[in-house]
Parts: structure tokens; sequence; C-alpha cells
């Protein structure tokens, strides 16, 4: 038996633990990765036409229903956390000596991955229909770069919900604005197009940088400014939520 | 400086205004069972969190196989083991992927991992079901599963917080089967129950906790014999003989209408014996004889002046 308990170990083992939850229950998964398929289709196919966004519109929402590809895999997370939490198993680690940061880094290393398949899969199917890009590899490795702090950020974010919250149930709620959020920036329609009131939250919420500096390198357009204020946005979004995890964490016994 | 698995002096803990302990003492011997008994809201899961690291205490010092539980934590986890109230294992692996859990966060090498899980399943009859989600295990297979997983570490001092709180009664004999295994085996083991025969049937000591106070401690017997009213209680089926019998044994107390007759006795076979020899020598005919002593439900009403609250929990 070892005395040293090693964080890195333990959260491997933790993110072995939540994969496993993940495909045991593809649910969450399934509706990470096809949600933002079939809106894309809607979009693209009934809506997109009528939009007028001065582009192929396929190539105008693709940025936003990335970040929609992360968003809908959060309720999982939020649900899988809080069980953890109430179902009296985070006892268990507790009394254990399992470093105390693996349980929670366990959980955000699982989210990632899943974004991650959400993502490749909505990038695949835009491509399927006529999603053309003359980004640079650059360009795409500084699109992946956002896109990766952008599901870090949220799964920190969703963490600290799910942990905060006081049944499963409600924890899946929480993740709610999280999820309507994507529709007041510019992720369908651009900002400007619409009303008074709206259009001002819609260019100061985080979700627009973020969209709009994807949006700027997928185009082969990066937009130094966007990218900082995504890149902002999505630390200042992933400390808070680690400081609230955290805190909340060790208060619940 | 003690051999005392457990040592805890003065232990106080409140929640808001709310004093959940007041001034709790305990002694418990290594490789003892002590059972912790009291009635839902007495204390005793807050003790247990104490005494495990889970919640700090406002008052008091508690040391655990020697270790004070907030300034050397990790060393009380490192020997200690809980199976809380409700089992605490993970639904969407199966029982053996649960054990495995256990066995690689306390790193343990694979060969050793394998040989104790191996054991534990056969130990817990939970073999058979060893590939299934323990989200389909019965009540009583996710306790054992959860004690089974409490046990990968091979723990000194096992911390069992109601272990058959709403288990079925055959559930409960396997469980107090293993609790008495773990005695053999020279584990320490700090229970909680409400139930007061499970305290009486496991533990060598017996804690009486009622509203954040201990109001006894000793031997079931001990207990026991703090509360009067052993006795012998005979029926008979007339009045003749219920009088007959009434005038030969001294200090009995009839009851004309229930054809009983209540008899004084410590229960033991020699004043049995003398007893039943007077009732042969003046040939009086008993129909039914039954032997009274106190259980720990008499105990609880004597000590706290009120009933247990058992029901409750039902």
């Amino acid at each position: 038996m070892s005395t040293i308990s090693a964080p890195l170990a333990d959260s491997r083992i933790m993110l072995r633990r939540n994969l496993k939850h993940i495909l045991r229950n593809p649910v969450t998964l399934f509706n990470a990765a096809l949600m933002p398929v079939v809106l894309m289709l809607l979009l693209v196919y009934v809506f997109g036409n009528a939009f007028n966004v001065g582009e192929h519109y396929v190539e105008y929402a693709t940025p936003g229903l990335i970040l929609l590809a992360i968003t809908y895999g959060l309720s999982g997370t939020a649900v899988s956390v809080n069980s953890d939490m109430t179902k009296g198993i985070i006892n268990r680690f507790k009394v254990m000596n399992v470093s105390r940061g693996a349980v929670l880094t366990g959980h955000v290393g699982a989210t990632m991955l899943s974004s991650s398949v959400a993502i490749a899969v909505i990038i695949g199917m835009a491509f399927a229909l006529g999603f053309r890009s003359p980004a640079t590899p650059l360009d795409w490795l500084g699109a992946i770069g956002i896109a990766a702090a952008a599901a870090f950020a949220a799964a920190w974010l969703t963490v600290a919900l799910g942990m905060a919250a006081k049944t499963p149930e409600s924890a899946g709620l929480t993740v709610v604005p999280l999820l309507l959020l994507p529709f007041v920036s510019s992720a369908i329609v651009p900002a400007d197009k619409m009303g008074q009131g709206v259009r001002q939250f819609a260019e100061y919420q985080p979700f627009t940088p973020i969209i709009e500096s994807l949006r700027g390198l997928l185009a082969g357009t990066p937009s130094a400014g966007y990218a900082a204020a995504a890149l902002s946005w999505c630390a200042a979004i992933t400390l808070a939520g680690y400081l609230w995890s955290r805190a909340t964490f060790s208060k619940r016994a | 400086m003690t051999s005392s698995a457990i040592a805890v002096s003065g232990l106080r803990k409140a929640y808001g205004d709310k004093t959940v302990l007041d001034g709790v003492d305990l002694e418990v011997e290594q490789g003892s069972v002590f059972g912790l008994l009291g009635p839902n809201g007495a204390g005793k899961t807050t003790t247990v969190n104490v005494l495990t690291t889970l919640i700090k205490a406002d008052g008091g010092t508690v040391r655990v196989a020697g270790h004070d539980v907030g300034a050397e934590a990790r060393a009380v986890r490192a020997v200690i083991g809980v199976t809380g109230q409700f089992a605490a294992v993970d639904e969407l692996l199966t029982g053996q992927e649960n054990l495995q859990l256990m066995a690689d966060l306390h790193h343990l090498r694979a060969a050793e991992s394998k040989q104790v899980i191996g054991s534990l399943l056969d130990r817990f009859d939970l073999a058979g079901s060893a590939g299934k989600l323990a989200g389909t295990y019965s009540g009583g297979m996710r306790r054992k599963l959860d004690l089974a997983m409490t046990l990968v570490t091979r723990p000194q001092i096992i911390f069992l917080d109601e272990p058959t709180a709403g288990l079925d009664p055959r559930s409960r004999r396997t469980m107090w089967d293993i609790v008495r295994d773990l005695m053999a085996e020279g584990v320490t083991v700090f229970l909680t129950t409400q139930y007061l025969e499970e305290a009486d049937q496991l533990a060598g000591r017996i804690a009486v906790l009622d509203q954040g106070h201990l109001v006894a401690e000793g031997t079931p017997g001990e207990l026991k014999r703090q509360v009067p009213g052993s006795h012998v209680q005979l029926r008979f089926t007339d009045v003749v003989a219920l009088d007959a019998a009434a005038r030969v044994l001294n200090g009995s107390t009839a009851d004309d209408a229930a054809l009983t007759l209540r008899v004084p006795s410590d229960g033991g076979v020699k004043s049995l014996r003398a007893l039943l020899g007077q009732l042969d020598e003046h040939s009086i005919d008993v129909e039914e004889f039954s032997v009274h002593t106190p259980d720990l439900d008499d105990v609880f009403l004597a000590l706290t002046g009120h009933a247990s609250t058992k029901e409750t929990a039902q």
C-alpha cells in the first residue's frame, strides 16, 4: 500500500470511472452529438435561407453549432457530479485519502472527451452539408484551441453547478441557461439583426466573442481582438467554476 | 499511551444553535464491537462523521487508532473503513468494477487486488453477480457490496452506520454474521443502530445516546441489570390453582382476570428449579410458564424516560 497518494493517478482512476459512466449511459452523449446535428439540419435546410447572413448559411452557423455541441453535453455532467455528491459515494472517497481534486478533475476530463466527440460529429456533419473553409492548418489549430478552452470553461462551471445543486434532477436544470445563451448570441443570426436590448446583451455575453473568434479562424480571417476576448472569458469562467467547485466540495460533507 | 482503538472525550458538535452532540465520552477497546444505540436524531451519524474525519468537532478530543482526527486526518483515514447508512456503491459500475475502483484508489498491485477482490466476492456470496451493474442489485446485495468495498483496504477499525437499516430479516442475519466474522479477525467495529436487538446480538459494549448525551454505557448484561423487573410468569387454568400458587410463592402478584401470577426471580436455573419444586410439592398444575428478562427496549425506556422512537425508522 502506498502512503503517498498521487493526485494524477487518482484523477486518471476517476476519469476512467466517469468515462465508463458515459458509455453505460449513452443517452447523454447521444444528446450532445445528436441535438446540434438536428439543429444544423433545421437551420440549414429550413430557416437558413430566410436569415440572409451574406454567406452560405452552413458556414455562418457552424461555429455556433460547435458551441452548442459543447453545451448540449453538459446536463449529463451536472447530473453525474450531483449524484456523486448526494448518493453517498463521495463520503467513501473522502475517508479514503483520495486526492480531493481527483473527483472534480475526473468529471472535467470526461466532459472534455465527450465534448470532443460531439464537436467532431458536428464538424463532420458541416462538411457533409457543404461547409468549406479556407482556413490554414494554423487557423484550425487556433479554432481547436478556442473550442477546447470553451469546453474546459463550460466543464468547470458545470461541475460547480452540479456540485451546488440539491438533487440530481435540479442539477440537470441548472445548465439550461448555458443551453439557451448561444441562441441570444451571434450563433444563429448576427447580433445586429436583433432588437434593442437583446442586441446589446448578445454583443457583450461570453458566447459571442467565442463564436466570433471561431468564425474568424474558420473563415481564414482570424481576429486577435475576438480571440483575446474569448480566451479571457474562458479563463475567467474556468477560474470561477474551479473555485466555486472547490469551495462547495469542501463544504458538503 | 493507550490501547484504545477509539478514545473520545467531551465531544461537542452543533449546527447553528442546534446542539447535536453535547459532551460525549467514549472508549472503544481494540478488537471489540462497540454499539452506539439511539433513536433517530440522537446524534449517531454525526458521531460517526466526526470519528471518520468527515466533519470537524466543535469541541473535545477524538483519537482514532491513536491519531487525532482533526490534526492527523490522513493517518486516521489510512486505518479506517466506513460503511454509511446509504449504500455508497457506484450504480453504473459492476460489483467487480466497484471493488476494482477501491483497489485502484488504494494503489494495490494488480496481482494483489485480483486476489483480494476474488476472495471478497466469494466471502460475500457476490461472485455470481460480479459482472452485473450494482444498480440492479437488491438492497441486501448492495449493502454487502458496500461493506466488501470497505474491506478492500483491510481497515483495522470499521465504522458501520446503521448497517441493517431497511434490510429484510434474512439480509440482516447475513450482515450480523459478517460483523461476527470481522470481530473474529480482530477488527474493531464501531456500530450504530436503532435496533436494540442488534446491539444486544453483536456488541460487547453498548452506549446509549439520547439527544446528544450518553445516558448509559456498559455490557448488554449490565444495562439490563439497571432495569428492575426480571420475573417468571405463570398461567393457570383456574382461579383455585392460581390462589394456591399465590399462597405458596412469596412476593408474587396475581392477576385474577388473566389467571397469571408474576413471581420475582433472577431467571437463573437454580431459582427456577426451586420454584418448580415448590409447585410440584403442592401439586399445582401450571398451564404456561415463561421467564421474562428485560430487553433493551425496557432499558431505553428506563434510562431516558421515553420510548425509543423506533417507528420513525420503519
